[in-house]
């Protein structure tokens, strides 16, 4: 399927706030947040990169379910780092575990359902946490209302992840047309979201 | 004949030149020298700037005529050059070398004219490319695109001096992270125009080592590109934020470079060679910030 100019300008506006994001957006954490939100917001810079480059055909690769993982884990692993300090240890474990449970069945030959219930539980459990932590704070007053969008493009980045992995097993919820025509918009709209919610919340 | 004619004669002169200087290698280079220029984070002086951008425009300019008139013999054989109006006889051979030739001398003498030293790095950039790659080199040995690469990296390195007033190791970084570049381009061109290399009888990576090699040199300089500018970037100073960028711009390279090794795909191949000059570009726009 052939990329159109206004898909290229829709990844650009994503690789562009994923740069601003990574040089100014996060500048006042301490490392560890750094580093995770300097992870997924450098993969969301560098895929969206590849596909104005290789155009959707980029998405084939077998490496895409593996990669669009990292991308909710770092921002999870990151705002839980942030605000939930009791459970550092245990979401870091979760996050290594998790990635490396997708990693291995994704590259390994398995006929069972395993890889697709390890994206479910990794995507799953990662996307809840970026979705649900952030309105959760700003609904409590820890931090300013505008913190939910983080949540709202978790809530994208969730639906983009599943959508991608699932066509990626062979199960597609929707049609690969129509995932990929609304991919370039999706990603955008994340990077929006997570960008104004870490600036203004 | 009529003004009108003059202008319009003018303008198709202008067309048939425009090719000759192969505008867009031609302004990533400019950019590198504006850059190592910036590096320095000295006062910015205008008219030294415009300076550094003119002389670097025609040096560079001048050099790749110079090369065009020179193989206009084998651009004719091959289908990607064959259109250049040096090799199709649009343009006569005598006034592309002169043409070349007063190009040249405007840069490099406007160099010299700027700073001797940096007139001497510019001089130096335009000799490796025209005497040794060109003339001397390029029909013998596979191993010419070294010296290809020593002239690119020799307008970062000019801008540097400029600024600074002595060669110092970033500007050897620098110089090595574009030397280490070049091979992205002219290896993979040389992947994907085997034909028209063999068909012209110029030595290339490929036909002399075989693909293999040719793809584990490119991963490898790939590498050694993105080690140097990660080194220049931490000598420089640039900001905690600049070198995050920076490091994930590089890991984007390592990922497509190891993937260029790993599989053997055409498609692999020009991704590496498309995301290895937006790189070098966005290198150049985060080490020119510094003088901001």
């Amino acid at each position: 399927m052939k990329m159109n100019p206004l898909d290229r300008v829709f990844l650009l506006g994503t690789v562009l706030l994923s740069a601003y994001q990574i040089v100014v957006g996060i500048d006042a954490l301490s490392t560890a947040p750094i580093i995770a939100y300097t992870i997924a917001f450098g993969v969301l810079l560098v895929a969206g990169l590849l596909l104005i480059i290789l155009g959707f055909e980029g998405l084939d690769s077998p490496v895409v379910v593996i990669i669009s993982t990292v991308i909710p884990l770092a921002l999870a692993l990151g705002l839980v780092w942030e605000h939930l300090a009791s459970f550092r240890g245990w979401y870091l474990i979760f996050v290594i575990a998790g990635f490396a449970a997708v990693t291995y069945t994704r590259s390994t030959p398995i006929h069972n359902h395993l890889p697709v219930i390890m994206i479910t539980i990794t995507h799953g459990i990662a996307g809840l946490t970026i979705f649900l932590l952030p309105i959760f704070l700003s609904i409590q007053g820890a931090t300013k209302p505008a913190f939910a969008l983080v949540g709202i493009g978790g809530a994208l980045i969730g639906i983009c992840g599943l959508l991608l992995s699932f066509l990626k097993t062979g199960k597609p919820i929707l049609p690969r047309e129509v995932i990929f025509r609304a991919f370039p918009i999706f990603l955008l709209l994340t990077t929006i979201c997570f960008v104004t919610g870490f600036k203004f919340g | 004949m009529s003004v009108q004619s003059k202008i319009v004669n003018r303008k198709s002169k202008i067309a048939l030149y425009w090719p000759l200087i192969k505008s867009t290698q031609t302004g990533l280079l400019l950019a590198t020298g504006i850059a190592g220029y910036l590096s320095a984070g000295t006062r910015i002086g205008l008219l030294t700037l415009l300076g550094v951008s003119f002389s670097l425009f025609f040096a560079i300019s001048g050099s790749t005529i110079m090369n065009m008139w020179y193989d206009r013999d084998i651009d004719v054989k091959m289908k990607r050059t064959h259109k250049r109006s040096a090799a199709s006889g649009e343009l006569s051979p005598k006034e592309v070398f002169w043409v070349g030739m007063i190009i040249s001398l405007l840069g490099v003498g406007w160099a010299f004219i700027i700073a001797p030293l940096y007139g001497l790095v510019v001089f130096a950039g335009w000799s490796f490319d025209v005497i040794v790659y060109t003339l001397w080199l390029k029909r013998r040995t596979a191993w010419s695109i070294v010296w290809g690469g020593i002239s690119g990296a020799m307008p970062i390195l000019a801008g540097r001096v400029l600024a600074t007033g002595h060669i110092d190791l970033v500007g050897i970084l620098l110089a090595l992270a574009i030397l280490f570049w070049i091979p992205t381009h002219t290896l993979t061109f040389s992947i994907k125009f085997r034909e028209d290399y063999a068909n012209a009888e110029i030595p290339t990576f490929p036909s002399t080592y075989g693909d293999t090699f040719t793809r584990a040199t490119i991963a490898v300089s790939s590498v050694l590109a993105a080690l140097a500018i990660g080194w220049a970037s931490v000598l420089i100073g640039i900001s905690a934020g600049y070198l995050r960028l920076i490091a994930v711009l590089t890991a984007g390279l390592l990922l497509l470079a190891f993937a260029t090794f790993r599989v053997e795909s055409e498609r692999v191949n020009f991704g590496l060679f498309k995301y290895a000059s937006l790189y070098m570009l966005s290198s150049m726009i985060i080490l020119a910030m510094k003088a901001f």
